[in-house]
């Protein structure tokens, strides 16, 4: 197992590099820089732009400025946030925590929701509740997310006030709560967050899942259960499930980058102060350290997705335990 | 004669497909007594391994059991008892033991759990209780270090091992009767016979009946005390192993009987049964072996024999029965005739 | 246990009966697409008014769906109805041509990728892996970002580019997969260029795979196009694209809900329609995929 993980590290930290190298070229092969969108402001003249670029370093040379970035990058600066007038390390360590607590319900929701929903398709498979579901969760799928995130964000905050209109915490009351009003207040701003993504992204589990258990049922273990007197559902959960959640747990691999990137828009209808929202206020703002630093996060949460799926995948299954 | 364990009256399972109606089981009946072997015997596609099923009612759709079939075990009719009262005969009344050790046990789990699961499911003991139940069966079906053995997982385990897994699975609840669907199939010669004086013994020891489903008559010798020869979703003759043997009446037994090769003879090639088996969804009309029988002739085609009584206890479905003078003039199969295929 | 049973016989026609149904839902979905598509790519013929004419700015904003605007009005006064068809053209045209980038590029990239031998086939299956394990959305908002004032041709090519990569692999591991078997060696020998071979004998195998991919691909495209436009560096207001139609309403959606929800369902309907289409044609093509040889 340690052999496993060292090689998938150095892997992915060579992945890493080459996907900031792509970043650097890419945002610095744009015409203009940061500091154009101040043009509209009269009052900033040429000499305090050189000056900024100066103390930014974006006067020197592209190879230069390239060695200068990946250094840092390796030595955790992740340079400075312009618009946010903070360093982006600072700005990473603020929002990150949300994104990742907004994805972690997400991604619970969803695999509960998914692996649930297969369950309930395979044992009454070919009826009309398997059909009704199927035809759910292809819905779900074809919806976008950020309009899927308004009509919930309409239906449950507005038309039926039941949870809060947006952000993480009330901004007037939160303070003053105490420790479990704090809590509550806290998992209500994320009941519609975490909603809408664990239902738009429940389908591509739910539809790997009720293959794989289809796929189990023909084997010889199943006719096994049954012969022993081993009732319907306990045959599907306990028999078929065991087996038919390995291929489910590569889905973590994907899963991981999905939710980021379905985390981007919820976060800004619903003003959750994460990662996305921030990305998404500072476009406007050409703020590149920022832009890149996150299109960089996303390439890790991608890698440390697969590798958790693929570490998750050599543990449950005793037939690879014994192959280390 | 006291009441038989189990009695199979008229017993069709149909297989409803697009491609057509299979009917793998047409009317089949007998009965098994209380500690009796009886063994059913037969190519692939005659209909045996779908028989065990259904007694067990473990035929999932397209296949069902068809009305007018009635299976009668312990006063229950098993065709039409609801579904909890049918999951408390499987594995505690009747037991089954599958074709594949290699595919029969879950991957997932260990040995001994899956064993002391039939407890679980049946019994209202503890989880300990089951377990050392589980360990005890083990031993009984001769498993070295069975405490540790039951840790493993099926894939540590030898496929001898693994048979000897299954048995004590159906051991578990001490049932009345055991169905064994080609326990030795998959197995070495050499294993073979160590599961096969493995089963006798235990049934000598605990009287529990045997249903011995195969395709070797070897095994059948070995085992039955009764036995059932099956083709085209029939039975075809019925006699006890001695008989069979020694005194076969229906041309498909005779013919499977001449196809085991002897170690005493010398032969070039073996002998076969000229064609196969006709696909379920399109039985022949009349005798459904007539086109590989060498004896067969028009009131075959026209005529589905029924049952005929040929000594005690001893029946054929051929009419050959009454018409005894046929079976001098053999002449070549229809299917190596014509040269039809299948 | 004998395949030829009868119980693995009935199992495989049962199997078999599950093809008519999905042919069924394959059929309607492709009548679904033609719906929407047709009257869209008509959308000069069939709108009932201009998309971006403001005929009464102040009497017909945000006005709910009537007879005259059977789908409403939004917050500049224009007609939600021919909007939707001429955001409906421009959506799908990017959509497809996008996707269409995407093969090319990928399929070419794949090739090159599993000819390559050595240094050069590692180091392009590095970057292969690099590009992969960048999230789409967030490469395109930082490009996007960067480069403001792109025309819609860019647009779409930027899109294009940055959707390649899964058929780059497609493509590779199925170049790999046929590179060292022995009727290549003797198409080599009998003279047939690399070209020749790839086009004969390696596109046949891929194209099932990559036209299923492509077909889902394009719902993916125009959720993500709808996405860029709703956050404003998309396509650019007043043209009208289905995601800046969402984001027009977004404001106002608790109000005035018909500006957001039609472009949605239309959405909805279309991506749906895209993806039974490429399942129906996954299940259809996969599994006796044959191997031309």
């Amino acid at each position: 197992m340690a052999a496993f993980l060292a090689r998938r590290l150095a892997q992915g930290i060579i992945v890493v590099a080459l996907v900031a190298t792509i970043v650097f070229l890419l945002i610095h092969a744009a015409p203009g820089d940061p500091f154009s969108a101040s043009l509209e402001n009269p009052a900033i003249t040429e000499s305090v732009r050189e000056t900024w670029r100066r103390e930014y370093g974006l006067d020197r040379p592209l190879g230069e400025q390239y060695v200068r970035y990946v250094q840092n990058v390796f030595r955790g600066n992740l340079g400075f946030s312009f618009s946010l007038q903070r360093p982006v390390v600072d700005v990473i360590g603020d929002t990150l925590p949300n994104t990742l607590l907004l994805m972690s319900v997400g991604l619970i929701g969803a695999f509960g929701l998914g692996i649930g929903t297969a369950i309930v398709q395979v044992r009454k498979r070919g009826r009309r509740v398997d059909r009704l579901l199927g035809s759910l969760s292809l819905t779900l799928f074809s919806v976008p997310d950020f309009w899927l995130a308004l009509l919930i964000l309409v239906g449950f905050a507005y038309w039926i006030p039941i949870f809060p209109i947006g952000g993480a915490t009330d901004a007037v009351m939160y303070d003053m709560l105490g420790p479990a009003g704090k809590l509550a207040d806290r998992a209500k701003h994320l009941v519609l967050p975490a909603l809408t993504l664990a239902l738009l992204y429940y389908p591509l589990i739910a539809r790997h899942q009720r293959a794989a258990l289809l796929e189990v049922l023909p084997e010889g273990y199943i006719s096994t259960a049954r012969a022993k007197g081993v009732g319907e559902n306990a045959v599907i959960t306990r028999h078929a499930l065991r087996n038919a959640l390995l291929p489910v747990i590569t889905l973590l691999g994907v899963a991981f980058p999905a939710l980021l990137t379905g985390a981007v828009f919820i976060e800004k209808v619903f003003s959750w102060p994460g990662m996305g929202l921030v990305i998404i206020n500072s476009i406007h703002s050409r703020d590149y350290p920022l832009l890149m630093a996150a299109v960089l996060m996303g390439s890790v949460f991608v890698i440390a997705g697969s590798l958790l799926a693929d570490v998750l995948y050599r543990a449950i299954d005793p037939r690879m335990r014994d192959e280390f | 004669m006291s009441e038989p364990l189990l009695s199979v009256e008229n017993l069709r399972t149909w297989f409803h497909t697009p491609a057509g109606v299979a009917k793998s089981v047409d009317g089949v009946s007998f009965d098994i007594r209380a500690g009796e072997t009886l063994g059913i015997v037969g190519e692939s596609g005659c209909g045996k391994s779908v028989t065990a099923l259904s007694l067990l009612r473990l035929i999932q759709p397209p296949g069902r059991i068809e009305a007018g079939s009635r299976i009668v075990f312990e006063g229950k009719d098993l065709v039409t008892i609801d579904e909890a009262g049918m999951r408390a005969v499987r594995g505690n009344r009747i037991a089954m033991i599958f074709q594949e050790p290699m595919s029969a046990l879950n991957p997932v789990f260990t040995v001994g759990d899956q064993v002391a699961e039939v407890a679980r499911v049946h019994g209202n003991g503890s989880r300990g209780d089951a377990w050392e139940r589980a360990v005890e069966m083990l031993t009984l079906t001769g498993i070295p270090s069975p405490g540790e053995r039951a840790k493993q997982y099926p894939h540590q385990l030898s496929g001898g091992m693994r048979q000897r897994v299954l048995i004590a699975m159906a051991l578990m609840m001490n049932p009345a009767m055991i169905i064994a669907d080609e326990p030795t199939t998959a197995l070495d010669v050499t294993i073979q016979a160590q599961i096969l004086e493995l089963l006798t013994d235990l049934k000598q020891r605990l009287g529990t009946a045997i249903l011995m489903i195969t395709h070797d008559l070897g095994v059948i010798a070995e085992t039955a005390e009764r036995v059932l020869v099956m083709y085209g979703g029939e039975i075809v003759e019925e006699a006890d192993v001695r008989t069979l043997f020694d005194d076969a009446h229906h041309p498909y037994t005779e013919g499977l009987m001449y196809a085991m090769p002897h170690i005493t003879e010398s032969r070039e090639r073996l002998n076969v049964i000229p064609g196969t088996v006709p696909p379920p969804t399109a039985w022949p009309s009349g005798c459904r072996f007539r086109d590989r029988c060498r004896y067969s002739w028009e009131r075959c085609e026209s005529e589905h024999p029924p049952l005929y009584q040929i000594g005690a206890g001893h029946t054929s479905r051929c009419h050959l029965a009454e018409e005894p003078g046929r079976r001098a003039h053999p002449h070549l199969p229809l299917v190596e005739q014509t040269g039809a295929a299948l | 246990m004998n395949s030829d049973t009868p119980v693995t016989r009935a199992v495989f026609a049962f199997g078999s009966r599950q093809w008519r149904r999905n042919d069924r839902s394959a059929a309607f979905a492709g009548a679904l697409l033609l719906a929407i598509a047709i009257p869209c790519l008509l959308a000069s013929f069939v709108a009932p008014y201009d998309p971006t004419a403001q005929p009464d700015i102040i009497g017909l904003q945000s006005r709910p769906p009537s007879l005259s605007h059977p789908l409403g009005t939004d917050p500049y006064s224009r007609d939600v109805l021919s909007r939707l068809l001429y955001g409906g053209r421009l959506s799908l045209s990017v959509a497809l041509v996008a996707t269409i980038v995407s093969i090319t590029l990928g399929t070419a990239y794949g090739a090159v990728a599993g000819y390559a031998r050595g240094l050069t086939s590692s180091v392009l299956e590095r970057v292969l892996d690099a590009l992969l394990s960048i999230p789409r959305l967030l490469l395109l908002i930082a490009i996007f970002a960067a480069w403001r004032d792109i025309p819609v041709s860019g647009f779409v090519m930027i899109l294009g580019a940055t959707g390649w990569y899964g058929v780059a692999r497609l493509v590779r591991g199925q170049v790999l997969a046929l590179r060292n078997q022995d009727f290549i060696a003797a198409a080599t020998a009998l003279g047939a260029t690399r070209l020749r071979i790839f086009t004969r004998h390696v596109l046949p195998n891929i194209v099932t795979p990559v036209v299923v991919a492509a077909t889902l691909g394009i719902g993916h495209v125009i959720v993500l196009e709808a996405g860029l436009s709703w956050l404003g560096i998309g396509v650019r207001p007043p043209t009208a694209s289905w995601g800046n139609m969402i984001q027009d309403g977004s404001d106002q959606i608790a109000s005035h809900w018909w500006i957001s929800l039609f472009p949605g369902l239309a959405i909805v309907l279309t991506v749906m329609a895209f993806n039974v289409l490429g399942d129906a044609l996954l299940k259809a093509l996969s599994p006796r995929r044959p191997v031309i040889e």
